[in-house]
């Protein structure tokens, strides 16, 4: 599809469909009215927005429009959904969440504990599981929400979101989740669950940057982030971001169309993909939970080799991907994902993230199944892990460098 | 992604030197897996010269990483090992044009590297005295444990004394949370809380020292500052002092940095702490206006 190169980075951002770019662009020009004016400029921008909540609606399958507010991103729907949880129940001092979230959950978690809150980290087993018991264990009206990622970003790995916000509302417990990788990807149906707010961004599912959703289930106490204008029924002040939002709409109802899609050809080339690299490469294996992950995604962890250098070839060859090394982030240690699942350092370093979308092509697929084996082979050759033709006899012993 | 210079870019595409050197007579393993980067550096050192022959890396690492250790090679090869144990990490930044602050710890591993094989060679053990903790500052690539070791060694109370010291801080400012929970942190330990509002501490009372002796002292304490901006490419000399204002000329990197004021705020604090007196550092173009306006 793409001339300039081979996009496999969707779960970091997707290329804005030509669509709902169509679809925007009249609210920059002519549309440019304040959906809040009583005038025709305003009102034509106020049905617009009206749209582009059924159209949400739609794709979370809710029960009703007025449960969709839009926002700016998935990180204020985060941050709305879990500080309103908090200052709606003053008397609940406890937040349940896990230890592979979004660092939109994550650090706002450390902080909320450096303000007096404690704060329950649901640990994952090897392969990135939940323990059920011990989320069953720590649920009691102490607790404000519990907030649990639908799917990881890094891994694609599937929580049994419904199934735990169900024992959330038997336990009187809120339960948000950041819906933001699974939204589009999976099918969604909130008016048969007991999911109370879940968070949305746009940019992950081919609409625009600089908008998100908080789904807010009715009847669930609430208070807002941001106050001042009546916009979105006083729940999240501020003009609306017009165009943005009518995008998301549209966004919304192409992905509801192509739900079918990511099920099937998405998964497949996925597949192929994943079974392509592990044929062809040594000593590299699928991380998170294989038989449960979303369609798109596939994470492998390549040993013996730095994930930043591998983006820096694949670059080189028009292939993007992302990492969860810890030189991609310019932080000390490798992905918290990683870590928890307790990936060998030699390996998480080197664990590459694919992540496609409906746009993607069998021969891109092809391209990458034929570079990255070289790639590695390249890097292995300058690592101190790997000899002639394989890992060095007992790597970790033949290499221990003193700690620098 | 990062601001990779080209040379960077060149020695990390085309690594010079890269592989098992099978006659290698000093070797250097450094490096933490858990940080992702470890070299290890193959010396082939001539015995009755000591000279480096040959030179190669194996690196675990990032783009950068495998950057600074080919340009190690390159930089050392040929050296004497006095010579080579003279190299610093900026020499190995220098020499690929920089590298972004995040990844200057590439070049740290690869001057502790060297600092390791030539100790392998002669037959000594090399222990590493390096400490790495969190990048709090980006502007100048400054760690959390280089900040609390400062703060706890000075008794340093406010966020504008960390960066007189450390020029953590001194830049975008966008570290100030960070670097006010290691002030809070640290003052914890010692059964005190931070206050944002705390002055700089107070200076002592007046030295009672001649005017002759007081320009003296005032010129030994520039002089204690001046290898710090060396090392930076920059210099500074003391031009007039007139009452408590000390008029200095900030000298090549240092003049026309867009941090000059930070680095006068750094000496003021100096001065006023070798002193023991209030004591206000200004550039010596302010001289020169004063005069002109007479």
């Amino acid at each position: 599809m793409s001339s300039t190169g081979i996009y496999l980075d969707n779960n970091a951002t997707t290329m804005v469909d030509p669509e709902v770019v169509a679809a925007m662009l009249p609210f920059f020009s002519e549309q440019y009215g304040n959906p809040s004016s009583l005038h025709q400029f305003g009102d034509r921008v106020g049905r617009a927005l009206q749209q582009a909540r059924r159209q949400v609606q739609a794709l979370l399958g809710a029960h009703y429009d007025s449960e969709i507010i839009f926002t700016s991103c998935g990180t204020e729907s985060d941050s709305t959904a879990i500080l309103s949880a908090l200052k709606a129940q003053p008397e609940r001092k406890e937040i349940i969440t896990t230890v592979v979230e979004h660092p939109a959950v994550l650090t706002l978690c450390q902080q909320l504990e450096k303000e007096g809150y404690t704060v329950h980290y649901l640990k994952v087993d090897k392969r990135g599981r939940l323990d059920m018991k011990e989320y069953i264990g720590l649920l009691s009206d102490r607790v404000a929400v519990v907030s649990v990622m639908w799917a990881n970003n890094e891994t694609g790995t599937l929580f049994p979101v419904e199934e735990m916000a169900d024992l959330a509302q038997q336990a009187g417990v809120m339960f948000h989740t950041d819906a933001v990788q699974a939204v589009g990807k999976i099918p969604i149906d909130l008016k048969n669950s007991a999911i109370d707010m879940l968070s949305l961004s746009g940019h992950k599912l081919h609409a625009p940057k600089g908008v998100g959703v908080l789904y807010l289930r009715r009847g669930v106490r609430f208070r807002p982030l941001l106050r001042g204008g009546h916009q979105e029924r006083g729940r999240r002040a501020g003009t609306e971001n017009s165009a943005s939002i009518v995008a998301l709409g549209k966004a919304a109802e192409l992905a509801l169309h192509h739900l079918d899609e990511e099920k099937t050809r998405v998964r497949q080339l996925r597949d192929r993909l994943e079974r392509g690299l592990l044929e062809a490469i040594p000593n590299c294996f699928v991380t998170g939970d294989p038989g449960n992950r979303l369609p798109n995604t596939c994470n492998i962890a390549f040993e013996y080799v730095e994930g930043e250098a591998i983006l820096l070839l694949l670059n080189k060859e028009g292939i993007a991907a992302s990492s969860g090394s810890a030189c991609t982030s310019g932080s000390l240690e490798p992905s918290h994902v990683m870590r928890a699942m307790e990936i060998p350092f030699t390996a998480a370093h080197g664990s590459i993230r694919f992540s496609l979308s409906r746009y993607n092509s069998d021969a891109e697929v092809d391209r990458v199944i034929e570079a990255l084996p070289l790639i590695i082979a390249r890097l292995r050759k300058l690592s101190p892990y790997w000899g002639e033709d394989g890992p060095v006899v007992d790597p970790e012993r033949m290499f221990a460098p003193a700690y620098g | 992604m990062w601001d990779y210079s080209e040379k960077v870019k060149e020695h990390f595409y085309n690594p010079r030197n890269a592989g098992i050197l099978a006659d290698a007579n000093g070797v250097g393993d450094v490096g933490s897996i858990s940080c992702g980067d470890a070299l290890r550096l193959m010396l082939k050192v001539n015995p009755e010269s000591e000279t480096i022959e040959e030179a190669s890396f194996q690196t675990f690492g990032c783009g950068s990483a495998i950057a600074s250790s080919s340009a190690l090679t390159e930089i050392i090869k040929g050296m004497s090992l006095e010579q080579a144990l003279a190299v610093s990490n900026q020499d190995i930044a220098d020499f690929l044009d920089g590298l972004p602050p995040e990844k200057m710890h590439c070049s740290v591993m690869g001057r502790e590297a060297l600092q390791a094989a030539v100790a392998n060679y002669r037959g000594e053990v090399w222990s590493d005295d390096h400490e790495e903790g969190a990048l709090i500052c980006k502007c100048f690539a400054i760690d959390s444990v280089l900040i609390e070791e400062t703060v706890r060694a000075n008794n340093l109370r406010t966020v504008e004394e960390v960066t007189h010291y450390t020029k953590a801080g001194g830049g975008c400012s966008s570290c100030h949370e960070g670097i006010e929970e290691i002030l809070t942190t640290v003052l914890a330990e010692q059964g005190e809380k931070f206050d944002p509002n705390a002055g700089p501490a107070l200076p002592k009372p007046s030295s009672g020292l001649t005017n002759l002796q007081r320009i003296r002292r005032i010129e030994e304490l520039i002089d204690a500052v001046r290898p710090n901006l060396q090392r930076d490419h920059g210099d500074v000399e003391l031009v007039e002092v007139e009452g408590n204002t000390v008029y200095v000329n900030m000298i090549g990197a240092c003049a026309g940095c867009s941090m000059a004021s930070v680095t006068l705020g750094g000496i003021q604090q100096q001065l006023m702490e070798g002193l023991g007196e209030f004591i206000k550092v200004v550039p010596a173009s302010e001289l020169a206006r004063k005069q002109a306006r007479g």
